[in-house]
């Protein structure tokens, strides 16, 4: 028996969490290794997605990868507009300011580029401490002995012993849950986000945006076209694709029935969208991910014992408003652990590195932003259904209307304002009332016809690369009940009522005279969202190493 | 650990590749030479033994000159250090007697003289699957064969290999032998890399070799049966005691019906389509 292998750190997950980790390690030299299980870093990751460097930030991704923006990202975002819609009603607010409080700059990124430039330069990195990175290896659990974590354990490889371990696994981390820091239990602290990449046409985006090649813009979609799911819509513009997507409330989705790839296509043919979208409409990547909503899930002390959770996995993903932030969160806390177990380690004291990670999370703010006390406060209040009820029923009076006629440009200046955009309640008042009715009262009707015609669910399956590991599904139905699982028959991205090629499906089963409506699965064209981690009553891993869905575009 | 894999240029028996003349007989200047594929399980059992114990590996051909990039190939999947082409004229046509005693004396000309030396199941052009053996005989040193999984314990200087009884994937056993040894690896054969350390450093083998393959030739040595001291008698056609007496072509199969290509295009060409069947349906 040949002896264990030991590194000094081991970084599962190659996102921006992992990365900025492993860069960190590295740099104090710090023996590290990195595991990730794609094929490639960033062909599991999907983020909308635009990265933002904020001012008060400790780090910054590009002073970690120096040439970071030039190689790996997109195009940078120099306005930025939210639309209210009703019908075809639609008032346009400009939130650049919001968007630029507190940022030094923000760029669209698609994350098969970005996070395989990041490998790159992790590897080479990590590999001069003695480490490296290795693609194609999952992670399956922690490594214990006398019920203490000393290491993790693998799919591809034997076990592995650390002094630290740096779970950057993302949304669903099967290591945060192994040690019983989260669980996937509450709808409500998720949302579900899908995109679509589209290819445009050369030169399209600057055109149709009107642009010049270095300039990028974002805009937020709410307001009535999303069946009164609680959620929005967005839009950026990469160096010449669009990033297109929605981004909802789990329990929302859930609650209304709602196929997410119904309200992305009502986002598509939304005729606000033909400005920039025409019948040549082509779809490089349909794509779907949960997302933590850290006003509720960040958890304020994620460590124990040698093991650290940054990222996702830590559920640090801040949605300030209608603005999302959860890689550049990524990036600082991967960042925090990384310089407290350096400290750590110096003071002859390894095992002391989670808690002096979770004193940075907190002396540098990061805590403040992912937790707002602020939001604590509203949703104490506004955060019952009597309640939104009456703002609702006020809003939607004439009384009600007849202030946001009042209001009118004061609207726009109030979204802009960062200091109520940390405090908006997760109610339908916000994402579906307020903005309809700003539409019905101050918008103008836009004319003309949106000719997309976006791919059925059964194309856009059709479409993405997967690697099956056959006879070996990484999900399984433990209650195949309707009333535990049927849930993720709407819910799930890749699945729908009536279709037979998806994930998800109804079926019923007569036996003995008896009849039962249950679900069925088969796993082949899942996207690895988490959905049904948390809706379902399920079995839930990720595959092995190198297997299952590959994203392209991320 | 000098590790030595002996591959072998064959025929592209692939679809589309290999042309055939009238009688069936193979067109070697038409059909393009790669490297035979059961080789590839010798060269991933030779890499495998290289990431994990280190050493050197040299992929060893006896060919004409241009199997050349036959070499590179197998050198961009070993990570080979250097390559070694057995070319000369007196040694073309030789079967596969011939051919054992060309490779071993080569072996025995290696400075460092090799540990290990591996070899694939069965060429694709001539399938009697004897090269490795006979070679393995003339140079005198233990072989396993049909071997699936291998473990090499550096220090003892001993080999443990899984191979298949009789080759039969229901059927393993484990054996072991001293060093040298030659190991003829079995399609079955999955290398297994269970440590990071392992799969780093194949990372940083594969990096590596990029760079060295682009310039492959300068890692080539070329010996013709004078550097080898070999006897042209016994090399070879001269030294081949294998008679081809014929050679039959797989005979076509026998084509009674005749194809007759039409535009469906073209109009006139659907009637005349129409019309010939039109009597078949029993219409007019
Ligand atoms: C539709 C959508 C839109 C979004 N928009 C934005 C946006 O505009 N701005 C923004 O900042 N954020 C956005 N986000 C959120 C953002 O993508 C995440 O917060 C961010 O990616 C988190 O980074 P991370 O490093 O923690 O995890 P991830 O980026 O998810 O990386 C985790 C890595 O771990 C690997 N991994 C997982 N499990 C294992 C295992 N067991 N073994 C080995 N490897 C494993 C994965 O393959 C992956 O590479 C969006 C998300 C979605 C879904
Ligand atoms: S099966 Fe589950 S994890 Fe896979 S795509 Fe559907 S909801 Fe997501």
């Amino acid at each position: 028996m040949t002896e264990r292998e030991r590194y000094e750190a081991v970084v599962v997950g190659a996102g921006p969490g992992g990365a900025a980790a492993a860069a960190v390690l590295a740099r104090n030299d710090v023996e590290t290794l990195v595991l990730e299980r794609g094929v490639e870093a960033g062909s599991k990751n999907v983020s909308g997605g635009l990265l933002y460097a904020e001012e008060s930030a400790p780090y910054a991704i590009d002073d970690l990868f120096p040439g970071f923006r030039e190689a790996a990202t997109e195009r940078p975002v120099t306005d930025y507009y939210l639309h209210n819609l009703a019908g075809d009603r639609v008032e346009t607010f400009d939130i650049t300011d919001l968007h630029e409080h507190d940022t030094e700059w923000s760029d669209a990124v698609l994350r098969r580029k970005m996070d395989s430039w990041l490998a790159e330069r992790v590897h080479e990195l990590t590999r001069e401490t003695g480490g490296g990175l290795l693609t194609g290896v999952r992670v399956n659990g922690l490594l214990r002995e006398g019920g203490e974590i000393v290491g993790v354990t693998c799919d591809e490889l034997d076990p592995i012993e650390a002094d630290l371990v740096v779970a950057a696994d993302g949304v669903n981390s099967e290591l945060a849950r192994d040690a019983g820091l989260m669980d996937w239990e509450e709808p409500e602290e998720w949302f579900q986000g899908v995109k679509a990449v589209v290819d445009m046409p050369e030169g399209a985006i600057d055109d149709r945006f009107g642009l010049d090649g270095d300039e990028g813009e974002a805009h937020l979609f709410s307001g009535d076209l999303f069946e009164g799911v609680r959620g929005g819509g967005f839009l950026y513009t990469n160096e010449d694709t669009l990033s297109i997507g929605t981004v909802f409330h789990l329990d929302s989705l859930v609650a209304e029935e709602a196929e997410p790839h119904e309200l992305l296509d009502a986002l598509l043919t939304h005729p606000l969208l033909a400005r920039w979208l025409d019948d040549g409409y082509e779809e490089f990547e349909y794509a779907a991910k949960l997302v933590p909503d850290s006003k509720k899930v960040a958890h304020p002390s994620p460590h124990e014992a040698r093991l650290v959770l940054v990222g996702d996995a830590a559920g640090q993903m801040q949605a300030q408003g209608p603005i999302i932030k959860g890689m550049n969160h990524a990036v600082t806390a991967g960042a925090l652990a990384a310089e407290a177990f350096s400290e750590a380690r110096s003071r002859n004291d390894p095992d002391a590195a989670g808690d002096l990670y979770e004193r940075k999370l907190r002396d540098e703010g990061v805590m403040k932003k992912l937790r707002p006390p602020r939001y604590r406060a509203v949703r104490a209040l506004a955060e019952h259904d009597p309640v939104t009820d009456a703002l609702d029923a006020v809003l939607e009076s004439p009384v009600g209307r007849f202030g946001v006629r009042a209001l009118g440009d004061r609207l726009e200046t109030l979204y802009g304002s960062p200091f109520l955009s940390m405090m908006v309640p997760d109610t339908r008042t916000p994402y579906v009332t307020l903005p309809t009715v700003i539409a019905e009262e101050l918008g103008e009707r836009i004319g003309g016809e949106n000719d997309v015609d976006p791919p059925d669910l059964a194309d856009r399956i059709g479409d993405l690369t997967y690697d099956v590991d056959v006879g070996n599904p990484h999900i399984e139905v433990d209650d195949d009940s309707f009333a535990a699982s049927g849930d993720a028959v709407t819910a799930c991205p890749v699945s729908a009522r009536d279709f037979g090629g998806g994930c998800y499906r109804e079926e019923t089963v007569r036996t003995n005279g008896d009849e039962r409506t249950v679900v069925s699965l088969d796993t082949q064209p899942c996207v690895e969202c988490g959905t049904c981690a948390v809706v379902a009553d399920t079995d839930w891993e990720h595959p092995r190493g190198g297997k299952g869905v590959e994203f392209r575009q991320g | 650990m000098n590790m030595v894999v002996l591959t072998k240029g064959v025929p592209d028996f692939r679809e589309g590749q290999v042309s055939f003349d009238e009688d069936g007989h193979l067109e070697r200047g038409e059909t393009p030479t790669v490297m035979n594929p059961n080789d590839e399980h010798a060269l991933e059992a030779a890499l495998q033994t290289k990431v994990r114990q280190g050493g050197t590996v040299s992929v060893m051909s006896m060919g004409p000159p241009g199997y050349g990039d036959v070499l590179r190939e197998a050198m961009e999947s070993v990570y080979a250090d250097d390559l070694y082409l057995l070319s000369d004229r007196e040694m073309a046509a030789a079967d596969t007697w011939a051919t054992a005693i060309t490779i071993a004396t080569a072996l025995e000309e290696m400075e460092p003289s090799p540990d290990l030396v591996f070899a694939g199941f069965k060429t694709a052009d001539g399938e009697t699957g004897h090269a490795g053996p006979q070679t393995c005989w003339a140079y005198g040193m233990p072989i396993v064969t049909h071997v699936v999984s291998l473990e090499i314990d550096p220090d003892e200087e001993r080999l443990r290999a899984k191979r298949l009884v009789e080759g039969d994937i229901e059927e393993i056993e484990t054996v072991e032998t001293s060093l040298p040894a030659f190991v003829v690896a079995d399609p079955e054969f999955e290398p297994s890399y269970r440590r990071a350390e392992h799969r780093l450093r194949h990372r940083d083998l594969r990096e590596e070799t990029r760079e060295r393959a682009a310039d492959h030739e300068e890692h080539m040595t070329v010996w013709d049966h004078a550097d080898l001291n070999l006897d042209p008698d016994y090399i070879g056609l001269d030294g081949s005691p294998t008679v081809v007496s014929s050679v039959d072509p797989i005979p076509k199969a026998p084509a009674e019906r005749e194809a007759t290509m039409v535009d469906p295009e073209r109009d006139e060409e659907m009637r005349q389509v129409f019309e010939e069947m039109a009597p078949l349906a029993g219409g007019e």
